[in-house]
């Protein structure tokens, strides 16, 4: 069973605030797991974690992948070990070109000599581009700089697809995206799907479950996994809302915190 | 609980991304592939340290030069004489003029193949890859080897086009009227100290002169060597691109590491005539003891365009400051000047517009990066003069600190003796993000590559302008020195 991403009681702190509390999920490769839940639930802490940023602390659990405690392990070498994120606000990096520096991300995972030939490389990068409807000329543009909200959405959605991690955590990929954009990036995510992959989807909302089609999903409030169940378990919460799941389980939330803030809802029709 | 400290101490070694780097700042600056020296044994002659006029005679009669040279050298050592040091700028006082060399002269001829070049000389500018580069992608090259030139040469075809490029001497020697008509006009000797100091010993550079309308599309390019220690390299350069002419003069600059100081001044003249191209590119890569004291200035007339392109990576202090006069009406400059600076160097670097013609367009843009104690300086003088109206200037200048330590300032001075102009002027300062470095760690690019990548992406306006394989050059020198900056 070393092929899994196994979270066990994940306590997370940012600035001194407790975010998780004590998570526990597994996500096996071939399987796609969406996560969701309400504003401040705590869903793109647990994406910032697992991936290992500086400023998120873990003060307890343990995070397994490939039988190795990952939160030893720098960020680097948790990608290199087959682990991959997709943000939700990438950075902008000036004046590297994306194929640049998408040819030193996969060079830095072969640290064992082995060669990708540039030939293939660049076949892989242009078939990738056209799978996400991307003009070839996109590659050369420089890293999230002055790309749109969708832009950056699929050029996430572009490296997951050149570095073919073993598992993707996609972190609201789905917000600020028209649903052609939705459409074309769950076919890429789902053109991954297979044994050899695993997902796990933060989602504000429905829609792209639609097409990602998850095995399971989990719902997360304050911090915690509250309920898992299958599709169906999405389907209610779109048609209802979280209030009566948390009425169910007796939980209480902030004023506000139930509804995509007004900010988000602006940012799903940009 | 133990596990909970564990994973504490592991956050804050991952939260000091950055910071952690300054911690370690054993700087040692990967220089090894410049690092080399050739026994000054088998010199035609070598001077000793120190300046005098029988110096500055000696050099005159072993050139066998003419009459007003050596006078306009004499005339220029009085003025170094009464020049005070700068008072402004980088620190210099540990330069000992009685202790520098002021001339070595290593062979007595200038060969045109690199076979007639004494074998160990050969062997230096092999390993810095120079007789490849020009079998490649250059037009003509020419090397220095502490005073003189040892090897000048330009392709055939562009020699039947009129094109000269020649060691300075040799320019003397055979354009004796063009060199007396342009030399120290663009730059005099009672310009600064250090132009004084050049215009009394000076030996070698280039003279490059390319005729009307004729466009020499791969560059040309210099190459100075400094081997000797305690040694003075004060070449002087004048290009003259005749009206309508296109050309791209490149200079790369080494030295082995000693622990005494070299001083290296030079003094480049550029004439760009109406409708001229000229573009100027340094790469400027001394070992961190020279001190690199170098005027540079151009004169663009009607609808010419200047563009000095300035990367200064190495040497313990620079003080450079290339400018543009644009005497002629619609003549515009393009000055990009780029500065790394790591443990105790310091780069004193900028630019000078000086719009003296109505419609003239200028245009700086300066990039500086600091780390384990660095230090940047961006100096400017942007000068509009009374008529030249429907001028447009743009300044900006791009700062970037990568510790605490590291220091960077901005001396912009702006003198506008004229209404309808137009003129910008932006400066930034930033540090790299602990955000943008685990973005690129989280696609599994280690922590010190993840902040070259970002060094080298500030840096791509200056590395775009650059042949590719200069490029590539630049950009693995910048990965070198960033080698080691994360632990």
């Amino acid at each position: 069973m070393t092929d899994r991403l196994e979270i066990r009681n994940l306590h997370v702190r940012v600035e001194e605030k407790e975010i998780l509390k004590g998570l526990d999920l597994i996500v096996q490769k071939g399987e796609i797991h969406a996560i969701m839940g309400p504003n401040g639930s705590g869903k793109s802490t647990l994406a910032f974690a697992l991936m290992g940023h500086p400023k998120y602390e873990v003060t307890e659990g343990e995070v397994l992948f490939k039988g190795e405690n990952i939160l030893e392990l720098e960020p680097d070498e948790r990608a290199r070990l087959g682990l991959f994120l997709a943000f939700q606000y990438p950075y902008e990096i000036d004046g590297v070109p994306l194929s640049r520096f998408l040819l030193q991300a996969i060079k830095a995972r072969r640290a064992n000599g082995e060669k990708l030939p540039f030939g293939e490389f660049r076949k892989r990068l242009l078939e990738n581009l056209k799978k996400l409807r991307l003009d070839e000329s996109f590659a050369t543009r420089y890293l999230n700089e002055g790309f749109s909200g969708g832009e950056k959405k699929r050029a996430e959605i572009l490296q997951m697809l050149m570095l073919r991690p073993e598992i993707a955590i996609l972190d609201e990929t789905d917000s600020g995206l028209d649903i052609d954009s939705v459409k074309i990036v769950a076919e890429a995510v789902n053109a991954l799907r297979g044994p050899d992959f695993g997902c796990l989807a933060i989602t504000h909302y429905q829609r792209i479950l639609n097409f990602l089609k998850p095995d399971y999903v989990h719902v997360m409030v304050d911090g915690r996994i509250v309920k898992s169940g299958g599709p169906e378990l999405a389907h209610e919460l779109e048609a209802q809302g979280y209030e009566p799941l948390l009425r169910e389980l007796g939980i209480e939330l902030e004023e506000g915190a139930q509804r995509p803030s007004k900010e988000e809802e602006k940012e799903g029709v940009a | 609980m133990a596990e909970v400290t564990h994973l504490g101490e592991k956050r804050y070694k991952g939260a000091a991304v950055v910071e952690e780097a300054k911690e370690q700042a054993v700087f040692e600056r990967d220089y090894s592939k410049y690092d080399f020296k050739d026994p000054t044994d088998r010199y035609e002659y070598i001077g000793k340290p120190g300046l005098s006029r029988e110096v500055i005679e000696e050099i005159a009669h072993i050139k066998g030069e003419p009459k007003w040279m050596l006078e306009f050298r004499l005339r220029a050592y009085e003025i170094f004489l009464k020049k005070p040091m700068p008072t402004w700028g980088a620190d210099l006082s540990a330069i000992n003029f009685d202790e520098i060399i002021y001339y070595a002269r290593p062979t007595d001829r200038e060969a045109r193949s690199w076979d007639d070049v004494p074998d160990y000389i050969k062997r230096t500018f092999e390993k810095l890859g120079i007789p490849e580069a020009e079998r490649k992608f250059l037009a003509g090259v020419g090397a220095q080897y502490d005073s003189e030139v040892v090897y000048h040469n330009v392709r055939k075809d562009l020699e039947k086009k009129g094109v000269v490029f020649l060691s300075m001497d040799e320019g003397l020697k055979e354009f004796p009227d063009l060199v007396k008509e342009y030399f120290g006009t663009v730059i005099p000797p009672e310009d600064n100290k250090f132009a004084a100091l050049n215009s009394a010993v000076w030996s070698g550079g280039s003279f490059v002169y390319v005729p009307k309308g004729v466009h020499v599309e791969i560059p040309l390019q210099a190459y100075f060597r400094i081997n000797a220690a305690s040694m003075g390299q004060f070449e002087r350069t004048l290009i003259i691109a005749d009206e309508g002419s296109k050309v791209h003069y490149i200079e790369g600059c080494t030295a082995p590491v000693y622990s005494r100081e070299s001083l290296h001044s030079a003094v480049v003249e550029l004439i760009a005539k109406p409708g001229a191209h000229l573009r100027y590119t340094t790469l400027q890569n001394w070992s961190n003891d020279v001190y690199n004291l170098v005027t540079k200035r151009a004169v663009a007339y009607e609808e010419a365009t200047v563009e000095w392109v300035d990367a200064n990576i190495g040497s313990r202090v620079t003080m450079k400051y290339p400018s543009v006069y644009m005497i002629g009406r619609g003549a515009k400059a393009d000055i990009l000047s780029v500065a790394f600076a790591g443990k105790g160097q310091h780069q004193d670097t900028g630019a000078k517009l000086i719009h003296a013609a109505p419609y003239t367009t200028g245009t700086v843009t300066s990039k500086s990066v600091s780390k384990d104690g660095g230090r940047t300086s961006y100096r400017g003088w942007l000068k509009v003069a009374q008529g030249a109206h429907h001028a447009k200037a743009t300044v900006l200048c791009d700062a970037l600190l990568l510790d605490e330590h590291s220091r960077s300032d901005t001396y912009p001075y702006v003198e506008i003796d004229e209404d309808h102009v137009t003129v910008g002027h932006e400066a930034t300062v930033g540090k790299v993000g602990e955000d943008q470095i685990f973005y690129l760690q989280s696609r599994g690019i280690p922590e010190a590559e993840a902040l070259a990548m970002i060094v080298l992406g500030f840096m791509e306006p200056f590395t775009k302008t650059l042949p590719m394989e200069y490029a590539v050059e630049f950009n693995r020198l910048i990965q070198l020195e960033m080698e080691g900056s994360v632990g």
